[in-house]
């Protein structure tokens, strides 16, 4: 059984070791810092639910290359964010942009929560207008 | 009565969506941004002779398949016998996208297997591959007379789909 645990201990630090692009691609902190933030928001399209931060496959480390070559040509995030979806849709950003198309993304919770505060309101406005001495109807 | 209704409708509106998203086929399917835009410019060295150089103008003029491919790509070797017959027949020219691989390794292959490509860009370093949005080998692009991109098919190609996705997208001037 103690063998097990370090077996399992040890699993864990090994796939620690193998962390994916440790390196430091800048040496401006600001910079590195905004390269870190942009590839933890882009998605890696052959394995989907990873960012391309997190994920080892060839393709992810074509794009941190090509978003590293831009942010040293002065693209702004923007500019970089609309590079990828020219090329792989909207779906690639995790964080996708208001824009015509992803509006309802955005808005729907705001709406959702809105109808769930307006149904509550009816609710309770249609339980307190029951008369309290008389709780057949809530029963019927 | 009426106070069940409107959950109801809630209801089979959810399995609505729930049944179009497991129909939906292949999750990573994504729609191609691509489709009704002029195919991405490149100019690359040819897979055979580096000296040679490919690019998008050499696939216009004619319907065209553009064919991503690798030789650590399984599914392209699934679809490489369908290629050949496909090149064979006449019925469209067929350029290759050699993505990220060796280039003795994809000459082997080709002459191992046959070479169904009219010609192959060599894409060392996945830079064309970005610029056509390629994320997973083998993809298939429908390029029309014009250089517009007209269908992108992700996975092997065979006989049904061809029929299917691209021989009804082109109409009658893919033959000749």
């Amino acid at each position: 059984m103690q063998r097990f645990f370090v077996l399992l201990v040890a699993t864990f630090l090994m796939s620690s070791a193998a962390a994916i692009d440790t390196d430091k691609r800048f040496d401006d902190p600001e910079l590195q810092a905004r390269y870190e933030q942009l590839i933890s928001e882009v998605r890696c399209l052959q394995c989907q639910n990873q960012s391309i931060k997190d994920s080892n496959v060839s393709l992810a480390a074509d794009l941190r290359r090509e978003i590293a070559r831009m942010i040293e040509e002065g693209k702004t995030d923007d500019e970089i964010a609309e590079f990828l979806v020219v090329r792989y849709g909207e779906f690639a950003l995790y964080r996708p942009r208001t824009t015509g198309k992803t509006l309802v993304l955005w808005l729907a919770p705001f709406l959702l929560v809105l109808f769930g505060i307006y149904a509550l309101a009816r609710v309770v406005k249609h339980r307190t207008s029951l008369p309290i001495d008389d709780d057949s109807e809530i029963k019927g | 009565m009426n106070r069940y209704l409107w959950p109801l409708i809630a209801v089979v509106a959810l399995l609505v969506f729930l049944v179009m998203g497991l129909r939906h086929g292949d999750p990573r399917a994504l729609p191609s941004p691509f489709i009704g835009k002029p195919a991405p410019q490149f100019e690359l060295p040819t897979l055979k002779n580096p000296e040679v150089s490919i690019g998008t103008e050499h696939m216009t003029g004619n319907y065209a398949l553009v064919n991503v491919w690798a030789t650590w790509c399984v599914m392209c070797r699934a679809e490489h016998g369908f290629l050949l017959d496909l090149a064979e027949s006449g019925a469209i020219p067929i350029y290759g996208i050699n993505w990220r691989d060796s280039r003795p390794d994809a000459i082997r292959w080709l002459q191992e297997l046959g070479d169904p490509y009219l010609a192959s860009a060599y894409d060392e370093d996945g830079r064309v591959g970005i610029d056509w949005g390629v994320y997973g080998a083998p993809e298939t692009f429908l390029v029309d007379p014009d250089g517009t991109v007209i269908y992108k098919h992700l996975g092997p190609l065979d006989p049904a789909i061809w029929q299917r996705e691209f021989v009804s997208r082109m109409n009658g001037g893919g033959a000749d």
